[in-house]
């Protein structure tokens, strides 16, 4: 079953699908769009600006992040800091990843607030990352909470701090990862993400080279998925991308995570983050 | 429609309270629409009948209702359905999804300056027509388009 | 999540003030089964009421028809800025919610 999901994708990517439609998509011209795809850009930028179920875990969020929880009764407002400041949230999102000294570490926005629920509030980190991403009827509290930080950053403009060296490095690390080729079809994010006018079926696929690529890749995190009714963070599409290339599965908030997300967030630089999502 | 009988029924105050009442079965209804949650009508199989049962099997077309839909929707579970009604008086809209199991999605009634727009999401089971049913100055009108919905895509 | 949160937005242009509701509701059509092949039983919003200072001005029935987690869409004519627009709703099961809000500029 697995193999043949895994053909089905191969032949969409060479084939440049034209399944249920009545025009076929060979005829797209890269960086240009058909009529289905502004169809569905149209009406789920009129769902996220008319009404997002998102902002029901942005809600949730909320409650989370200045609440006293945890084993040490800690509330997050009062002591994790996103990079502007313990409690500082307006703007955090899109100046993430930064370099943490706290921590040593580039984190992006959810191994921020992870780090901050382990060390502030006293969680262990192996409950947090036994189930880290929502299915039926599940949502972890850190997806709650990356959806109301980053609905604080709405309308701003990424700023991934470049200049740090400490970022730097990481950035230069995503890119390796990005281009990197191995797993059982030999595959790497740039096998479909490395050049302009791929699509799987009906999906249109992001260039990341490009920061016109990268910002749609970015854009729309975290978001509410369609499909299931759930809330999914950037660090799940992530993490479902090293799945969808039949990789083993990144550890949860790990290195490589954090380089793929600085690569691709950095290259939206300057661009306007529009705010919480409506995904497939 | 009974009008008087629904005029009565709001004088009376009528509210969530009502609402809940009729739904749990405490209460008969006793207006058309008010208070009342049709099950004949929202149980009603395929189209005809459903029309039948919001007293619409003598709609009229009408281009003075502005349905808005995808024309392909990106996902079946979650298609954007608007209606505004440009016909004076109209006093309920009901939207209707014909190949689904139940074609009766949802009836709004506007009352004391609600104004005859409404924005609603909907499942489609597959590729179907959506009608909106206006009703106003006792008479129904309707208009139709077509959504298509496609399968596929692992992305996100 | 243990209740049903609910975020209403009422904002105000010229003389029409756009209400949105995004409502936290299964919307279960009665038809889908989970993974050990046994049916969901239906649970759905059935009436929605939009009031207006205390009065009512929309009452909405519905089906299993309407998305998870829904979100509506109603306009209103004759709210002020300030004024209390309150949604309430009930589910087939009895279970009921409600939440509010203030009408601001749009």
């Amino acid at each position: 079953m697995k193999y043949r999901i895994a053909m089905a994708a191969i032949l969409a990517l060479t084939m440049q699908a034209a399944s249920a439609q009545d025009k076929p998509a060979a005829a797209v011209p890269a960086g240009q769009k058909d009529a289905t795809t502004l169809e569905f850009e149209k009406f789920r930028t009129q769902m996220e600006q008319e009404g997002n179920p998102a902002e029901l875990f942005e809600l949730q969020g909320e409650e989370f992040w200045k609440a006293k929880r945890g084993p040490k009764n800690v509330a997050l407002t009062a002591s994790c800091d996103l990079g502007l400041g313990v409690g500082v949230v307006k703007g955090a999102y899109v100046q993430m990843p930064r370099y943490f000294a706290d921590a040593g570490k580039v984190m992006d926005a959810e191994r921020r607030i992870v780090w901050c629920m382990v060390e502030k509030q006293g969680y262990k980190f192996d409950d947090l990352a036994r189930r880290p991403f929502a299915g039926d009827n599940y949502t972890p509290e850190q997806t709650s909470l990356v959806t109301y930080v980053a609905a604080q950053s709405a309308n701003m403009k990424f700023a991934v701090p470049l200049k740090d060296p400490h970022v730097r490095e990481v950035y230069e690390i995503g890119k390796e990862v990005v281009a990197y080729r191995a797993g059982p079809y030999d595959f790497s994010c740039n096998t479909c993400h490395g050049a302009d006018g791929k699509r799987i079926r009906m999906q249109n696929l992001p260039n990341l080279g490009t920061p016109q690529g990268a910002l749609s890749a970015v854009l729309g995190w975290p978001g509410y998925r369609m499909t299931g009714s759930v809330m999914l963070t950037h660090q799940w599409r992530m993490s479902d991308c090293f799945r969808q290339q039949r990789f083993p599965q990144p550890k949860y908030a790990s290195d490589t995570i954090t380089a793929l997300l600085t690569y691709m967030t950095a290259n939206a630089n300057g661009h306007m983050y529009k705010g919480l999502g409506i995904k497939r | 429609m009974n009008v008087t009988r629904r005029n009565i029924l709001k004088h009376l105050g009528t509210g969530g309270a009502l609402a809940a009442l009729v739904v749990s079965g405490l209460m008969r209804p006793i207006a058309a629409f008010a208070g009342q949650w049709s099950k004949p009508s929202f149980e009603s199989k395929d189209m005809a009948a459903a029309m039948k049962n919001l007293d619409a099997a003598a709609a009229v077309d009408s281009k003075d209702i502005v349905l808005t839909a995808p024309a392909i929707a990106e996902n079946g579970a979650v298609v954007p359905v608007s209606v505004v009604s440009n016909i004076p008086n109209t006093t309920r809209i009901s939207i209707l999804v014909e190949k689904n199991p139940f074609p009766l999605a949802g009836s709004f009634e506007m009352t004391e300056g609600a104004l005859p727009d409404v924005g609603v999401r909907l499942k489609f089971s597959q590729t179907s027509n959506v009608r909106a049913v206006v009703f106003a100055g006792g008479k129904a009108y309707m208009t139709q388009k077509e959504v298509k919905v496609t399968a596929g895509g692992c992305g996100g | 999540m243990a209740s049903y949160p609910i975020r209403i937005r009422a904002l105000l242009k010229g003389d029409v003030t756009s209400i949105t509701a995004i409502v936290s509701h299964p919307m279960e059509t009665g038809l889908r089964k989970d993974d050990a092949g046994k049916t969901i039983p239906p649970q759905y919003i059935q009436v929605l009421t939009v009031e207006l200072n205390g009065k009512k001005v929309m009452e909405s029935h519905l089906n299993t028809a309407v998305s998870t987690n829904p979100v509506f869409n109603f306009k209103i004519k004759g709210a002020k800025l300030g004024d209390k627009i309150v949604v309430n709703w009930v589910d087939n099961t009895g279970e009921k919610g409600s939440g509010e809000t203030t009408v601001i500029p749009g």
